[in-house]
């Protein structure tokens, strides 16, 4: 309906909840959840404006503001659309006969108003940047040179070999694999891969689940997308073979809705390989059976939070559930559910094609194999970099070109917004979990944000702050208030300073609690990168509100 | 025209309500709670646990009625060997766990949730929360001193709603504990007229596009004013008493009776102010209604105090 006619009609809404059953008082807190769905009437063509902190870094407050002028209430300011290696981005969405749903990045004002009038939609290629360090080029290896659309490229390039073999050795010689490869995860939390594929495997209960996590919200975050783009046949066969190792038979790929040419692109993949017969009742002319199903996200960050993600599946509102249960044992609609990240699972092919131990040899000893790093803000080169586990930050950004034009480095955000801020002292920090961890930072999902002397860090933590706020799902009160808090103690006019001023002490308070009593992992981290900015970089030390 | 022999059979006789299978002895499970070592069943509660020990836990979005949410973040309590703090109300027991019920931790985080409330809602008819807060020492005041101006400081302050006769809504109190909507839903009545709505700081109860609550499909159970921790949802009798500012719960007569309206024969609490009925209520541990009751019982008192 939405793209029928860009908002959902009450009346509509009242049949829906008629054909399905659904109680409409809970059908109206669905779709007031998620904001890309609008309850009431606006313009056919809409456009999303990031305005998050990489975009702003690059004038995103005043093109908005050039835009808002220009087209009023068409413009809507949107949280972080992932695009942050072209520099500034729109999500446009159009509805009705000519329905279209489409990515501006990099653009400008006139670009927008010019796909918001014209009737076709402009097709402006846009050019991913990708690299890899010496040693680390892994998964970007076929990314830049196989044919997104065509499974006849993928297979020349060594597609679907991973599949033929997880058939010939079966599930639990998979899982052996992947443990011995002590791959771990990639969307943040860096938990074990095989043990998490264990234990669904284990499960007597059925069905089993296989959940693509793709709604890749993270402020800074990019990897997925370009994944997804450039790869799709890759996160289609690692979720097939994560399907017959965990005795799964259906799988979902949860897509943000920011992201329309990665879910054509997924979409597109899965038809042909369908065709082929390498999704059905006989995967590969295997006894195996395996489906994937597109849902594609609303509009919410949290969803990227796995149980929220399951929500969000199950058609309710985007809100996490208590852990435990854990979703190995009580996951998506109550059944074992193994979850990965898209990262993480086209690894899984390598692992396979090579062998768990040999795989393991790239990286440290805590850290295997390569990482995706999303590098943005300040450097020469914004792209997506593969970095084998153990170089230094220093080396990443030097691979993006380094600060431009001689300015000196001020801070670099790690990990996105939930992430931690660390200074120049930190860039031998070797990027393995092990090594942030002794930095007391976090890679979270491989966000490396730089920020140059010139940057206003003070704005960056408001908007921080204010991510959070408009984000937070509402279910429980430390994140519910505590972000609204949060924000409000950091816009406030006449910040004190020093350890004993009653605002420090409220923050710190304020940032304990959200950390210790919120539900889940986005109140739990919504302190975090304010905290360490104000700890670890020397030109916020004096300014402490 | 044969007449048909009037036939007329006594029922059968009585026979005894066979009693339920024998249940196996529920699996005990060993923890300890602030150094003290006991034995629960499997599938309690931490709140459970600590009531066999006479430790009280704060709650707000918490009945016994009710399916936990563990929204309000209250009831926190530290367990050994955690990240983060874990909800007393929802958190099953596990064996040779370590709990500690109040900690500088624990303490702190009731605090600040309690700050965070009062600072935001309109707490000043929620029963026993100025006693919690003092016993915490939170001081929700303190963010309008250290932000500066009052408007500074959101809330969730909005109009009164009042558009039925029977109760009123007054949304500037509610801490969104989701109470009303399980004793509306799946919990008790099964009418789902309310949900949260929105998102975030905006998150909210609200009827089906926001309409009315005659255009709803609300059935005037009254089941939401009765688990409402706050008294955002009120009956109108007390809505009115407390505007004229004669609410006098300590001179209130409490007395138990049975609905006299249908033969399901439940119980209800009447409290009687100046020889008038003021409200009725329902106790929640009575295993005919655990609370709930219907519109006739809950409202339809006028007739006794005409």
């Amino acid at each position: 309906m939405q793209d029928a006619i860009s908002w959902i009609r009450h009346g509509a809404l009242n049949y829906i909840c008629t054909r399905l059953s659904v109680p409409p008082a809970e059908a109206w807190g669905v779709v007031t959840f998620y904001h890309l769905l609008a309850t009431g009437p606006r313009p056919a063509a809409v456009v999303h404006v990031c305005d998050d902190i990489a975009c702003r870094l690059n004038g995103a407050d005043q093109l908005c503001r050039d835009l808002e002028s220009r087209l009023g209430h068409a413009v809507h300011r949107s949280p972080y659309l992932g695009q942050c290696d072209q520099g500034s981005a729109a999500l446009v969405t159009k509805a009705g006969p000519d329905a279209d749903r489409f990515v501006l990045a990099p653009t400008s004002a006139d670009d927008v108003a010019g796909a918001l009038s014209v009737r076709t939609v402009p097709t402006v290629p846009k050019v991913p940047r990708v690299g890899a360090s010496a040693s680390g080029a892994r998964i970007v290896r076929r990314m830049t040179v196989v044919d997104a659309t065509s499974l006849a490229s993928y297979r020349q390039h060594g597609g679907y070999a991973a599949l033929a073999k997880a058939i010939a050795i079966g599930p639990a010689a998979v899982i052996a694999e992947v443990s011995a490869a002590r791959l771990l995860g990639r969307g943040g939390a860096a938990f074990p891969t095989g043990r998490k594929w264990e234990a669904v495997a284990r499960e007597p209960a059925q069905p089993h689940f296989v959940v693509c996590n793709a709604d890749e919200s993270e402020p800074g975050t990019f990897k997925d997308r370009v994944l997804m783009e450039q790869d799709p046949f890759a996160v289609i066969e690692a979720m097939t073979i994560c399907g017959i190792a965990t005795g799964s038979a259906c799988g979902f790929i949860y897509i943000r809705g920011e992201y329309p040419e990665s879910e054509a692109a997924i979409g597109e993949a899965i038809t042909q390989a369908r065709a082929a017969g390498l999704l059905g009742p006989r995967v590969a002319g295997s006894h195996h059976a395996f489906e994937i199903e597109i849902r594609r996200g609303g509009g919410a960050y949290i969803c990227g939070e796995e149980t929220a993600l399951f929500s969000s599946i199950e058609g309710k509102r985007g809100e996490p559930r208590s852990k435990p249960p854990y979703s190995a044992q009580h996951g998506l609609f109550g059944q074992p559910t193994v979850v990965n990240n898209v990262e993480t699972l086209v690894n899984v092919l390598d692992i396979l094609t090579e062998g768990g131990a040999q795989w393991a040899k790239t990286g440290t000893a805590g850290s295997t194999g390569t990482r995706m790093f999303c590098l943005s803000g300040h450097v020469a080169r914004p792209g997506l970099y593969e970095i084998e586990c153990g170089q230094t930050l220093r080396h990443a950004i030097e691979l993006a070109g380094g600060v431009p034009g001689g300015r000196a480095l001020q801070a670099v955000l790690l990990g996105g917004a939930a992430g931690t801020f660390v200074g120049p002292d930190a860039l031998e920090m070797p990027l393995s979990f092990e090594g942030a961890r002794a930095a007391n930072a976090t890679l979270g999902s491989g966000v490396i944000m730089v920020f140059d002397e010139t940057a206003d860090l003070m704005d960056t933590l408001a908007r921080i702050a204010q991510f959070f706020r408009d984000e937070s799902c509402g279910q429980c009160v430390p994140c519910r208030v505590g972000t609204v808090r949060q924000e409000e103690l950091l816009r406030r006019r006449d910040p004190g300073s020093g350890t004993g001023d009653p605002g420090t002490v409220l923050l710190n308070e304020l940032g304990q609690a959200m950390r210790d009593a919120s539900i889940c992992g986005l109140g739990q981290t919504a302190a975090s990168a304010i905290e360490s900015a104000f700890a670890n970089i020397s030109s916020l030390k004096g300014a402490r509100p | 025209m044969s007449h048909d022999e009037i036939s007329f059979h006594l029922p059968p006789p009585a026979t005894a309500i066979p009693a339920p299978p024998p249940q196996p002895a529920p699996t005990m499970v060993p923890l300890t709670i602030d150094g003290r070592a006991i034995e629960v069943a499997a599938g309690s509660t931490l709140i459970d646990a600590c009531k066999t020990l006479d430790i009280t836990i704060p709650t707000l979005c918490y009945l016994e009625t009710l399916t936990p949410v563990n929204a309000c973040r209250v009831c926190v309590v530290e367990v050994e060997g955690a990240r983060v703090l874990a909800p007393a109300c929802s958190r099953q027991v596990e064996a040779g766990m370590v709990v500690q019920s109040r900690s500088a931790r624990v303490d702190l985080s009731r605090k600040v949730v309690l700050e965070l409330l009062g600072s935001s809602v309109d707490l000043s008819t929620a029963p026993g929360l100025s006693e919690m807060m003092a016993e915490y020492g939170a001081r929700p005041e303190r963010f309008q001193e250290v932000i500066g101006s009052a408007s500074a400081v959101s809330s969730v302050a909005k109009p009164i709603k009042i558009d039925n006769d029977l109760y009123v809504r007054d949304y500037g109190k509610c801490v969104l504990c989701y109470k009303c909507v399980e004793a509306c839903g799946t919990d008790a009545q099964h009418t789902f007229a309310i949900a949260v709505a929105g998102r975030g700081f905006n998150a909210h109860i609200s009827t089906e596009l926001d309409v009315p609550l005659p255009d709803s499909a609300c059935v005037y159970c009254g089941n939401c004013i009765a688990v409402c921790p706050t008294g955002a949802l009120m009956a109108t009798p007390e809505f009115e008493l407390r505007k004229a500012g004669e609410w006098r719960p300590e001179t209130q007569a409490v007395t138990d009776t049975i609905c006299p309206y249908c033969d399901v024969g439940c119980t209800l609490t009447v409290h009687v102010q100046d020889q008038q009925i003021v409200k009725v209520t329902s106790p929640f541990d009575n295993d005919v209604t655990r609370g709930n009751l219907c519109v006739k019982g809950r409202f339809g008192f006028e007739y006794v105090n005409k």
